[in-house]
C-alpha cells in the first residue's frame, strides 16, 4: 500500500509551560488519589449508600469509554470500508482510544472497593453472563489488548526507522512487525466488534433499575442509544483532538482531510436524534420536559446543545469548511455525549430515599482533572517520539 | 469536492443496521421469570403487632457478629425522630409511622434486605459474588466481590450497604437471612428468635402466603388487601402485612415484572452463545474484502 504521507515523530520540545500545568495537574490528583488509597472511599468522595456512583464512574469510566469511541470508527471507515484518504486519522485516532481507555482502567482501580480483585471478571469460575457489567469489563478488557497490539506496529517503527541505538529493539521489531502486519485486518475487526459490544452493554446498566431514573432517560432502548451516540462522537472527537494537537504542537491542521470527514457527522448524530426523539414519543416522556428540574434542564441543555446545535450546524458545508466553526461544532458534540453520561449516571439516577443529593467532592474532581492532564501529557509524549501524527508540512510529492 | 453519495448511505446504513439487529436480537430472545423455589423459605411480617422494640435490631448485629452496645440502649426512642435506612453494621432497622386511623398508636415496619425471589443484585454482579440459594437466601461471597457497587445501584429496595470507610477490606453489607447459622446452629433467623411480639413467622414463602391471605380474610377490618413482597419487583422471600396503606409506611411502588427479566433479555440477545458478535466479525470481514480498492493502492474516491 503506497502511502503519499506518513506519520512521523513530531520532535518538539516536550517540556513546555503547558505541559508543566498538565504535570501539576496530575501531581495534585496522584495526592487525592493516594489519600483514597491509605483511608478508603469516603475520605474522598461524596458517596454514600443512596449514591454507590459518582463522578468516577460517570465520568472516568462511561464518559471515557464513549469519548475513546473514535478509535474503533475512524479504523472502521479507513480500514474495513477502505475510505484510504482518511489514513492520516486513524493513528492519532486510536492513540486517543489507548490512552482513554488505559485510563478507563485506572480510574475503575480508584472507584472499586477492592481493586485488587479487578482481574476477577477474566476468570472463567467467576462468570456472570446475565449481568450488563460483566460484558462491559470482558469487552474492556478484550479491547485493550487489541488497542495495544494495534498500536505496536508504532512502536516498531520508531526503532527500524527513527531511532536504531538499540539494537536489541531494532531487531525485534524487524521480527514482530510482519506478523502484527499479517493480523491486523483480524485486529481491526475485533476492535469494531468489541467496541459496538461494550458500547450498547454500557447503556444496558441503568435499565436495570428504572425505579431509580428520571422518566427522560430510563428506556429499554438505552443500549441502541449509548452505541449509536458513541458512533457519532467518533468523528467529532477525532477532529476536535486532531485540531487542538495540531494547535498546542504548532502544527497546521489538516483540513482537506477533517471537513470531508465531517460530513459524516450529521448523518450519524442524525440516526442518534432520531432514536432519541422516537424513544421520547413513543415513550410519551416528553411531558417532562416542562417540569422546569435540574433533571428536564440538564436534558434540555443536553438534547440542544450537544445535538441539534451541532447537527444543524455541521449541515453546513461553510461550518465544515471553516477550521473555527468546525471545532466549535465538534466540541459541542463531544461535551453533548458527555454530558449525556453524566447525566444518565449521576442526574438522571434518583434514590428512593435519600439522605443528601450527591454532588463530586473536591477530591474527586481533583482525581478526574489529574487523569484527564496525564492522558494529555502522555499523548504528547507519544507524538513526540512516535510516528502518529502526519504533518502536512513535511507532505512528500506524490 | 463534491458530497460522496455511497459514503453516505453506507454510514448511515451502519448505524441503521446496528440499532435494527438490536431491536430484532431483543425480540428473538425469550427470557422466562424466575419463580420462586418451592423450598424457599420466608418471613412474613405482620406489621400491626410490632411494637417498636428494636430489640431485632440488636439480634441482627449480635448475629453479623458486630458486637452491639447492650439490648437497653435499643430502647432509646429518639432514633424515630427521622426514618433510618440500613447500615453497613445494621442490616435490619425499625422505623415509626403516623398511624391515620389511631393517632395514639404509631406504626412500626421492618426493613432490611426482601431476599428477592428474582433478586436484581444477583443479576447486577459481574463475578457472581451474590447469588441466590435454593432454600430462599440472597448471600454473598465476600471473596469474588470487587467493590463495584453495581449491586447498590441495582437493588429496586436500595437494600446493600457498603463500608466506604475501609481502605482495605471493604464489604457489601447486607441481611443474609441468617444462612449462616440457619438451620445448622438455630431453627430461625436472629430477628425472628428474639421477637417478643410474634411479628414475624419464618416459614416456607408458599405457606406464608396462605396465612397471609388467611389472616387478610379472617380480619378484613385489621389489613389491607394487599401483600407486600408478594408481587413487588417479581416477589420476594419476605412478606408484609399491613392495616395501612404500604406507601405510609415506607415503602415503595413497583412493577409486578422483575427488573432483571428485561436486561438479561437484552444483553442475551446481544451475546449468547458468542453468536452475535462472531456474526458481525463475519459481516464485518466481508464488507472488508468486498470494498477493497481493486488495485490495492490508493482510492480518492
Ligand atoms: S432486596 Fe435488594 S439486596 Fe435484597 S435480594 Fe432483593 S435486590 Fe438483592
Ligand atoms: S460490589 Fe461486589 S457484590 Fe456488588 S456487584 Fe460489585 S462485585 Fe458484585
Amino acid at each position: 500500500m503506497s502511502e503519499h504521507h506518513e506519520p512521523l515523530p513530531v520532535e518538539r520540545k516536550l517540556l513546555t509551560p503547558g505541559v508543566y500545568v498538565l504535570l501539576l495537574l496530575t501531581f495534585i490528583g496522584v495526592c487525592f488519589a493516594a489519600w483514597r488509597f491509605i483511608f478508603g472511599l469516603s475520605s474522598v468522595t461524596n458517596l454514600d449508600q443512596q449514591h454507590p456512583w459518582g463522578l468516577w464512574i460517570a465520568f472516568d469510566v462511561a464518559t471515557g469509554v464513549a469519548l475513546a469511541a473514535g478509535g474503533f470508527t475512524a479504523g472502521a471507515l479507513a480500514h474495513i470500508f477502505h475510505r484510504e484518504h482518511y489514513h492520516a486519522i486513524v493513528r492519532p485516532a486510536l492513540l486517543t482510544a489507548m490512552l482513554g481507555y488505559t485510563f478507563v482502567g485506572i480510574g475503575l482501580m480508584a472507584d472499586l472497593g477492592r481493586y485488587y480483585n479487578i482481574w476477577h471478571p477474566a476468570m472463567p469460575w467467576m462468570w456472570s453472563p446475565n449481568s450488563a457489567l460483566f460484558e462491559v469489563g470482558m469487552c474492556v478488557m478484550l479491547y485493550l489488548t487489541v488497542l495495544y497490539l494495534e498500536f505496536a506496529p508504532i512502536v516498531c517503527e520508531r526503532f527500524q526507522k527513527y531511532d536504531k541505538r538499540f539494537a536489541l529493539l531494532t531487531n525485534l521489531s524487524d521480527r514482530v512487525y510482519p506478523i502484527l502486519n499479517k493480523i491486523m485486518p483480524l485486529l481491526i475487526i475485533a476492535g469494531v466488534v468489541l467496541s459496538c459490544a461494550h458500547q450498547s452493554s454500557l447503556g444496558n446498566l441503568m435499565v436495570l433499575v428504572p425505579s431509580k431514573m428520571h422518566p427522560l432517560w430510563s428506556t429499554p432502548i438505552m443500549t441502541i442509544l449509548f452505541l449509536l451516540s458513541a458512533i457519532a462522537v467518533g468523528f467529532p472527537m477525532v477532529i476536535f483532538e486532531g485540531m487542538y494537537a495540531a494547535w498546542s504542537l504548532k502544527l497546521k491542521p489538516e483540513m482537506h482531510i477533517l471537513s470531508k470527514l465531517a460530513k459524516y457527522i450529521p448523518v450519524l448524530l442524525g440516526a442518534y436524534l432520531g432514536f432519541k426523539i422516537g424513544d421520547m414519543a413513543i415513550r410519551g416522556s416528553y411531558v417532562y420536559l416542562g417540569e422546569g428540574s435540574t433533571q428536564s434542564t440538564m436534558f434540555i441543555i443536553e438534547m440542544v446543545f450537544g445535538v441539534i446545535v451541532p447537527f444543524v450546524m455541521l449541515l453546513s458545508a461553510r461550518v465544515r469548511n471553516s477550521p473555527g466553526w468546525l471545532f466549535l461544532a465538534s466540541l459541542l458534540v463531544v461535551l453533548g455525549v458527555a454530558l449525556n453520561r453524566i447525566n444518565v449516571f449521576l442526574v438522571a439516577f434518583m434514590p428512593l430515599y435519600p439522605v443528601k443529593s450527591y454532588f463530586p467532592a473536591i477530591g474527586e474532581i481533583a482525581v478526574t482533572i489529574g487523569l484527564v492532564s496525564l492522558l494529555m501529557f502522555l499523548y504528547r509524549v507519544v507524538v513526540t517520539y512516535f510516528p502518529v501524527i502526519t504533518h502536512p508540512g513535511k507532505v512528500r510529492a506524490a | 469536492m463534491s458530497l460522496n453519495r455511497r459514503e453516505f448511505i453506507k454510514a448511515a446504513g451502519l448505524a441503521g443496521i446496528g440499532g435494527s439487529a438490536c431491536l430484532l436480537g431483543e425480540r428473538a430472545q425469550a427470557s422466562e421469570a424466575r419463580s420462586p423455589s418451592p423450598d424457599a423459605m420466608g418471613v412474613l411480617v405482620d406489621i400491626p403487632k410490632c411494637i417498636g422494640c428494636r430489640r431485632c435490631e440488636y439480634a441482627c448485629q449480635e448475629a453479623a457478629g458486630f458486637d452491639p452496645p447492650p439490648i437497653e440502649t435499643f430502647e432509646d426512642k429518639s432514633v424515630f425522630e427521622q426514618a433510618r435506612r440500613p447500615q453497613p453494621r445494621s442490616h435490619t432497622v425499625i422505623n415509626r409511622y403516623a398511624n391515620p386511623q389511631d393517632q395514639a398508636n404509631p406504626v412500626y415496619n421492618k426493613f432490611n434486605c426482601m431476599h428477592c425471589v428474582d433478586p436484581a443484585c444477583v443479576s447486577a454482579c459481574l463475578v457472581s459474588a451474590l447469588s441466590k440459594q435454593e432454600d430462599g437466601p440472597v448471600v454473598y461471597d465476600v471473596s469474588r466481590c470487587m467493590g463495584c457497587r453495581y449491586c447498590l445501584v441495582a437493588c429496586p429496595f436500595e437494600i446493600p450497604t457498603y463500608d466506604y470507610d475501609m481502605p482495605l477490606k471493604p464489604q457489601v453489607r447486607k441481611c443474609n437471612l441468617c444462612a449462616h447459622l440457619v438451620p445448622e446452629v438455630q431453627d430461625v433467623p436472629a430477628c425472628v428468635k428474639i421477637c417478643p411480639q410474634e411479628v414475624l413467622t419464618y416459614g416456607k414463602r408458599s405457606e406464608l402466603l396462605e396465612l397471609a391471605h388467611e389472616k387478610i380474610v379472617t380480619a378484613p377490618d385489621v389489613y389491607i388487601d394487599h401483600v407486600y413482597g408478594e408481587h413487588e419487583a417479581g416477589g420476594a422471600s419476605w412478606l408484609y402485612l399491613s392495616s395501612v396503606p404500604f406507601d405510609q409506611v415506607g415503602f415503595k411502588h413497583f412493577d409486578h415484572k422483575a427488573p432483571p427479566r428485561l436486561t438479561e433479555k437484552i444483553q442475551h440477545a446481544e451475546f449468547k452463545y458468542f453468536l452475535p458478535p462472531l456474526m458481525w466479525f463475519g459481516l464485518l470481514g466481508a464488507a472488508m474484502w468486498l470494498t477493497k480498492p481493486e488495485s490495492g493502492g490508493t482510492s480518492h474516491e
